[in-house]
């Protein structure tokens, strides 16, 4: 039998796909369904006097209409504060499920419709009359903290929610004040809408006959949610609220979280007599009421030697958090961000002040990357700045600061190693050399002088840039995130059942959830590699509750490595179980059985073997099994990781600017990453392709704009230029592959790879594109317009 | 008030009362069940509901049910052989890795099957061009652009119709 392990294979989900079979939330259709809208705030900041539901109840198919005041439930749980245990102070205000007293961003829901059809459901909206009172709105974080700013929350002064720090403050302040040069910058790290191509939406459903409930919602964590959505916000314990995740159509993190709609659709479904309710948001309400991404204003001192060798790195980020919190929102900008500001480089004195701030904007969390991409792009510029003010080459500035191959295991100053409560994760491996020297043979970085002046030639400008990333992901050792993430004792191991049939069919189920990634594929080739069976007879089971061991669901490109080593225990379990039954049939001993594949044989007897289809058959029946041997071949084993992973590489950017409209072309992008061993290197290339694209996004196209008054400007899919394929290179993928000590697959995780590393490649790129004209930094997106009225000022013309 | 519309639904005709301002893609989905074709947005931007008009692409948001009225709708449903196998696209998808979540697929698969009808041999730009109008938030395009090429060669070589 082929083993599939670390090969190309075609994917099992692929064929409900491709023929329009796939069963997305909004594709479900339950007998009696009725349909729920939202209502919610056109205002940022408002005092909400009064809600008068009395001409939308008289509308057609009508069934209910919700505000505020009718909602029992508490605010939505916010799971992750900045500091955790350290006790630092949180000033936590989260959403309700209906506003009650008053909105703070436009996105916020007022009242709910719940009606025969979706039509009629949206034109009872406008039946309801709400009296709002607005109030001041600030939209930016940094100036959200200066005296006189508009106040969201009594709890809140300056609108600040935290301010959390890192690192060695005198030594790094030391490190500044004797540094041989120190360069400054302030950056933008501009506001993402997550846009995965399918929106989210939920399906309640209350079972008056067994007081239970069930919600089909588009999410990544189905387990986490009953937790969240049932005990946390409704007090419904776990085994009343079943939560299933149908195909789930992208995600990149906004579908992690608590939302209102969720418990709002089971509020719904029990008032109106257990009708199952479904409510789907439209695009421009997904770009109101579903999480944004990124947003930090940072203050960057860097300090080196003249020779490139930076000692101490300072930072002070501004982070836009919204108008409430979301689930995880502090935990982002300060243990995701914070503790990896040093990346692959040996700084020894990192110091970074985070400010966690409240905005009449829709709130932000986890995007993919989460918090790395923002500290790549802190870093990444760091190395260039340096490089540009010493005249230094800037792989050469890199290569200066890098952690030795030798210096792993290895705690940064930044605090990895000194996270609350004592528990320790560390940089387990790396080797940066070898990928930084093949991205840049393979981009002909030597020969980019010449390039340039063949492009000048043209009348564009051609800039090459580098990301020489690292990051944390396979989150986590439940004692590191458990002692970060004090506040509902989160912990991060995952579980998995096998189960090997009658049949000899294995069904693996899993509490990872898919969006894209292949999960049914992957796990499959794990299982057949590690039992030895073929891969078709090896079914992966996930995203339901109720047949699925708790999972902490799927993100921070963690599945391969911690879910699917629960696998790889779970497999030897049942490898175990069936050497002893093999022995009971084979009347050996159990050391005297050896397995080879799906062979369980008699050492010295070869022709005495059963295999585990045979001995599944057996004991799963069970009418001879010996004294004291449980029936069938059912294992579960649970995984806690003992350290994060980390992947790494170089990514190098070539960008060309046509002077004379400032408009940007990516015209070749080269990515040599590391990710560790691969159990099917067609997926892993397509998680960097798509990854990179949307780092390539953010640096050329994308960012969610609002007026001071806190409308969102960049409301629609007309007004947020996602990547195109017209506008993207072929991207040239290369790899090194350093195994990760941490799991027995060796796997990392390549979730966000690309979107960590592709974002400041080609910031970098553009900049270096710039710099024959004076420019030494410009922020984020680099549109046509941005970028022509940089070269126009850097001329002396008018922009 | 509703009207009355008839028109070929792959391949079957189909009569439907309809409001007015129902669209296209509401009555595929919601009335017809043909759930493979999805809605990413409400402004026409994403094509994840592009289906066939007529033979030609269209973006099934952007079309009144009652503009169908006499006309012909291909969907996905209806572009995959009825034996069990697979369009030589989907094909192409699936060997070249072109879909992750799945959920534009369906319309880049449409706008594909109208690209290869009007140009059988694109180069790597004719394709990107091609289906700009149609957004993938997964896969960067790449194996997307690769499906398509496989796709163009195939039907090429067994002379068979987009």
């Amino acid at each position: 039998m082929t083993d599939v392990l670390g090969a190309p294979v075609k994917r099992t989900e692929d064929r409900r796909f491709i023929t329009g079979e796939g069963r997305y939330l909004d594709d479900i259709k339950l007998p009696s369904m009725a349909h729920l809208a939202i209502l919610r705030s056109p205002y940022a900041h408002a005092n909400v006097r009064s809600v008068d539901t009395t001409a939308a109840r008289a509308m057609p198919g009508v069934l209910a209409v919700f505000t505020g005041a009718d909602i029992p439930y508490n605010p939505l749980p916010m799971a992750w504060p900045a500091g955790g245990s350290a006790g630092l102070q949180n000033n936590v205000n989260t959403p309700r499920i209906l506003a009650t007293d008053s909105v703070k961003w436009t996105g916020e829901g007022v009242a709910a419709v719940v009606a025969e059809t979706p039509e009629q459901a949206v034109d009872a909206l406008e039946g309801i009359v709400v009296d709002y009172e607005p109030l001041p709105t600030v939209v930016d974080a940094e100036k959200a903290t200066q005296p006189g700013a508009p106040q969201l929350h009594e709890n809140a002064p300056n609108n600040v929610v935290f301010t959390w720090t890192v690192g060695d403050k005198d030594g790094t302040d030391a490190a500044l004040a004797g540094a041989e040069v120190v360069v400054r910058q302030r950056l933008v790290n501009q506001r993402l809408i997550p846009n995965p191509m399918e929106v989210r939406g939920d399906i309640g459903w209350y079972n008056p006959g067994t007081d239970e409930y069930t919600i089909w919602m588009s999410s990544q964590t189905p387990h986490i949610q009953r937790l969240l959505v049932g005990i946390f916000t409704m007090g419904i314990p776990e085994h009343k609220l079943r939560c299933i995740s149908p195909d789930v159509g992208g995600a990149f993190g906004s579908k992690i979280y608590c939302y209102a709609d969720m418990a709002l659709v089971l509020f719904a479904s029990k008032a109106v007599g257990g009708r199952p309710v479904k409510w789907v948001e439209t695009r421009r309400e997904n770009y109101h009421s579903t999480i944004h991404g990124r947003d930090h204003i940072t203050y960057l001192e860097v300090g080196a030697t003249k020779d490139g060798e930076v000692k101490g790195l300072r930072v002070k980020t501004y982070a836009n958090l919204g108008g409430r919190l979301s689930t995880i929102g502090p935990g982002i900008p300060t243990t995701l961000y914070g503790r990896v500001l040093a990346g692959c480089y040996k700084i020894p004195n990192v110091f970074a002040e985070v400010t966690g701030v409240y905005t009449n904007t829709t709130f932000v969390d986890a995007y993919r990357g989460a918090g790395r991409p923002e500290a790549t792009y802190v870093v990444e510029r760091a190395m260039d700045l340096v490089a540009d003010e010493l005249g230094l080459d800037p792989a050469e500035v890199r290569r200066r600061n890098f952690l030795p191959p030798d210096a792993f295991p290895y705690e940064n100053p930044s605090g990895l190693g000194t996270a609350s409560g004592g528990a320790k994760i560390f940089i387990d491996s790396g080797n940066y050399e070898p990928a930084l020297d093949k991205a840049l043979a393979h981009a002909g970085y030597a020969d980019i002088a010449t390039r340039k002046a063949e492009a000048k030639a043209r009348g564009r400008l051609l800039g090459v840039g580098l990301s020489t990333y690292i990051e944390v992901c396979g989150v986590a050792p439940s004692k590191w995130i458990g002692a970060v993430g004090e506040g509902w004792g989160a912990a991060m191991w995952e579980s998995c059942n096998i189960k090997v049939h009658l049949t000899g069919k294995v069904v693996v189920t899993a509490g990872t959830q898919p969006q894209g990634q292949g999960h049914e594929t992957t796990y499959a080739q794990v299982v057949s590699h590690e039992l030895g069976v073929p891969m078709e007879d090896v079914i992966v089971q996930h995203s339901d509750t109720q047949g699925t061991p708790f999972g902490y669901g799927s993100y921070g490109s963690r599945t391969s490595s911690v879910g699917m080593t629960a696998a790889v225990k779970a497999a030897a379990k049942i490898k175990e179980k069936a050497r002893r039954y093999a022995a009971h049939m084979l009347e050996a001993a159990p050391d005297d059985i050896e397995i080879e594949g799906a062979e369980y044989r008699v050492k010295g007897s070869p022709d005495k073997k059963k295999t585990i289809q045979e001995i599944a058959f057996a004991l799963d029946l069970a009418f001879d099994a010996p004294e004291g041997m449980e029936p069938y071949l059912d294992e579960t084993a649970y995984h806690d990781t003992p350290n994060c992973t980390w992947p790494f590489g170089t990514h190098v950017a070539i960008v060309e600017i046509d002077e004379e409209t400032g408009v940007v072309d990516l015209v070749r992008y080269v990515a040599v990453d590391d990710v560790g061993k691969k159990i099917n290197p067609m997926i892993v290339d397509g998680q960097l392709h798509g990854g990179i694209a949307q780092g390539v996004g953010q640096a050329l196209w994308e960012g969610a704009v609002y007026g001071d008054d806190g409308q969102l400007l960049s409301g629609s899919l007309l007004d947020y230029a996602l990547p195109k394929a017209s506008r993207l290179p072929r991207f040239e993928l290369d790899e090194t592959v350093t195994p990760s000590p941490v799991n027995p697959l060796g796997v990392k995780g390549v979730g966000e790879a690309g979107t960590i590393a592709s974002t400041a490649a080609v910031a970098n790129a553009v900049i270096d594109a710039l710099s024959p004209l004076g420019i030494r930094h410009l922020d984020m997106p680099y549109t046509a317009q941005t970028v022509w009225r940089a070269i126009q000022s850097a001329k002396g013309g008018q922009a | 008030m509703v009207e009355h519309i008839s028109l070929v639904v792959n391949g079957a005709r189909r009569e439907l009362d309809v409001e007015p301002r129902r669209l296209l893609v509401q009555v595929l989905r919601e009335d017809l069940d043909l759930t493979g074709t999805h809605v990413g947005c409400e402004t026409s931007q994403c094509g994840a509901c592009t289906v066939h008009l007529d033979g030609r692409a269209v973006k099934s948001c952007a079309v009144l049910a009652v503009q169908a009225d006499g006309h012909e709708v291909l969907t996905i449903e209806g572009l995959t052989p009825p034996d069990g196998g697979l369009h030589p696209i989907q094909e192409a998808f699936r060997d070249q890795h072109g879909l992750q979540c799945g959920f534009c697929t369906p319309g880049m698969i449409m706008v594909a099957a109208d690209l290869l009808a009007r140009n059988a041999d694109p180069t790597e730009a004719d394709i990107r061009h091609g289906i700009e109008g149609n957004l993938c938030r997964c896969t960067g395009y790449q194996n997307i652009v690769g499906a398509i090429e496989q796709a163009a060669g195939e039907m090429r070589s067994s002379g068979s119709p987009a």
